[in-house]
């Protein structure tokens, strides 16, 4: 109420503008502004603002999460710098982003391309494309599970009919996290479709004719004009599926629960079993905050791809 | 869905009655191996759902001699998955209903409302959405248990009732609308709640449906909140009942398919009727 006080002569002024432009109200809109905004952020803050900040003192905490923490410091930090799982954990998250992010955006470019055709049937097509994208994690696995059992699943039915040799996919340390890879690619590809698909619609037709007119044929046409219109859409989809892929979780919870011998442990996962098999709760905030730092450097890399990409949508 | 392929691979060999002498796009040929590698878990998940236990211990798999009905009875007797349904689907609509009703009244207020402090609420909002649910995850349960919400169906519901994301799509929606529109009304004597209900709401559709369809597909699917809030297996989500019913049939694989079809139906069959708007909502916001 202090701050509503001291900064009342911009309120008015404001109000006295609206006033002009044919508003009613002075007092009133500031009741009616806060009247229709505080159920939202209200919930926002008490759901989504406070947690943050509390996440940061538990990561200074030793705490169980059911009974009130005692003050530890950096030792949950220190720990971090020490705990050979955790580097273990923020390497194959690493090895994992590398994998899914750039498997995915070079898969859905062709795919999106396809799907852009004119040709009978492509409410089907697209459909059969964009039908993973509503599965749920939860099903992913269960189904993946299968897919990749060694002894019983198709993957190795199909291996076995090429003459090559069985694999043991999520049981095996080598293969666990690309299998992961693969099961994740195959939810998320219906998603870069999407995207890719709408800038893909985006392209003016002129340029497309331009082009044509010019002698330049389809497929020069794709690479010279088309692709590069699509370099927004990339820079989004780089950065969305990163921090996607950083915050993977359920499938592995669903398939390997981060086995065997933590092959597929990723960060998530790591800080999930910190907080609720170890009951470590103020060493997880600690491992959620250091993902939150990474998440930031994305996002704000994100800002600056964005600015520089964006003159190739104004021309 | 299986059925559908033949079909329309046929219609498309005889030529539709528009242009009788085309011939069928050689794109065919990618398309449809496309389509196949992108259904077959689907297709698989299905056939396993129908087969019997013998069958699915052959190798390599084959089709299912008959239609084993039996899993999917069995799978809703040993899993409650109707109750699990119910559940998923009472969050998942109140969710829906409060995204639409808090986000569309705060999204106005932010983009038409000249008042104190509006514009650092709205800098707060936006910095809570790029904050990954992962690490708000333990305070809220604290927070949850300090609304003595633990390990009931309120306890999903609350943190999802209003997103940032949904006040953000609002406002930017309000920002589109002409202000003349809601001036003209407001000159007529209505206030600012019956301006948004009489004259605005009409335009938003395709908003609110865009944000209804991305909280109800968010809400439906989420999995590691209802894991670490829910203990009872009465007040479990779909997601999360499947989770539990796949560690008490790991060897089982008809019936673990004939519960995972179960709870996937009713989106899946959400998305075969509207798949043109799920998408639109996709591609329009950005957002899975």
């Amino acid at each position: 109420m202090a701050v509503a006080t001291a900064r009342r002569p911009t309120g008015r002024r404001a109000a006295r503008a609206e006033r002009k432009r044919g508003g009613r109200f002075r007092r009133a809109d500031h009741l009616a502004g806060w009247a229709f905004v505080s159920p939202a952020v209200l919930l926002i803050a008490v759901f989504g603002l406070v947690p943050v900040l509390w996440s940061v003192l538990l990561s200074f905490q030793q705490t169980d999460l059911t009974s009130p923490g005692t003050w530890s410091g950096a030792a949950n930090y220190q720990k971090m710098v020490h705990d050979p799982v955790f580097w273990q954990a923020a390497r194959q998250t690493l090895y994992y982003c590398l994998m899914f992010v750039p498997v995915t955006m070079v898969l859905a470019i062709p795919i999106a391309v396809l799907l852009n055709q004119k040709v009978r049937g492509m409410t089907f097509y697209r459909m059969a494309v964009f039908a993973p994208l509503v599965t749920s994690t939860v099903a992913t696995g269960v189904i993946f599970s299968w897919l990749y059992n060694p002894q019983i699943g198709l993957i190795n039915a199909g291996l076995d009919k090429l003459g090559l040799p069985q694999q043991g996919f999520f049981q095996s340390t080598g293969e666990a996290l690309p299998a992961v890879v693969g099961m994740t690619v195959w939810g998320w590809l219906g998603f870069a479709v999407i995207i890719y698909l709408s800038a893909l619609q985006n392209v003016p037709r002129e340029l497309m004719e331009a082009a044509a007119l010019d002698g330049c044929g389809r497929v020069k046409a794709f690479w010279k004009v088309e692709l590069p219109l699509l370099a927004p859409a990339s820079s989004f989809l780089l950065v969305w599926l990163t921090i996607n892929a950083l915050q993977l979780f359920d499938e592995v919870y669903v398939t390997t629960k981060g086995g065997p011998l933590h092959a597929s442990t990723v960060l998530v996962y790591y800080l999930y079993q910190q907080a609720f098999v170890d009951f470590d709760g103020g060493y997880a905030a600690a491992i959620g905050c250091a993902l939150f730092v990474v998440i930031l450097i994305v996002t704000v890399v994100q800002l600056w791809l964005g600015r520089r990409s964006s003159h190739y949508e104004a021309g | 869905m299986t059925l559908a392929l033949p079909r329309q691979a046929v219609r498309t060999k005889d030529g539709g009655p528009l242009r009788p002498r085309r011939r069928p796009s050689p794109l065919h040929l990618l398309l449809i191996p496309l389509s196949l590698v992108m259904l077959a878990p689907l297709i698989w998940m299905v056939l396993l759902s129908i087969s019997t236990q013998a069958e699915t211990r052959r190798f390599p798999p084959g089709l299912p001699g008959g239609v084993h009905w039996q899993n999917y009875v069995d799978a809703w007797h040993q899993g409650p998955f109707g109750h699990w349904l119910l559940n998923s689907t009472v969050v998942s609509v109140t969710c829906v209903l409060g995204n639409l009703v808090f986000c569309a009244l705060a999204g106005y207020a932010f983009a038409r409302i000249p008042f104190l402090g509006s514009r650092v609420l709205f800098v707060l909002v936006l910095a809570t959405l790029m904050v990954p649910f992962q690490i708000v995850m333990l305070p809220t349960l604290i927070v949850v248990r300090d609304l003595h919400l633990t390990d009931t169906l309120g306890a999903l519901i609350a943190p999802n009732l209003a997103t940032p994301f949904g006040v953000f799509l609002m406002r930017q929606f309000f920002t589109t609308v002409p202000r003349e529109l809601e001036e003209a009304a407001r000159i007529d004597g209505a206030g600012r709640l019956r301006t948004l209900v009489r004259v605005l709401l009409p335009l938003m559709g395709p908003t609110l449906a865009t944000l209804a369809v991305l909280t109800f597909l968010n809400v439906w699917n989420d999995f590691l909140w209802p894991l670490i809030a829910i203990q009872s297996p009465g007040n479990m989500t779909v997601q999360m009942g499947l989770q539990n019913f796949q560690g008490s049939h790991l060897t089982n694989w008809p019936v673990l398919m004939a519960g995972t079809v179960t709870s996937q139906i009713p989106v899946l069959v959400l998305f075969v009727i509207a798949q043109r708007f799920f998408v639109r909502s996709i591609a329009s916001s950005g957002f899975k």
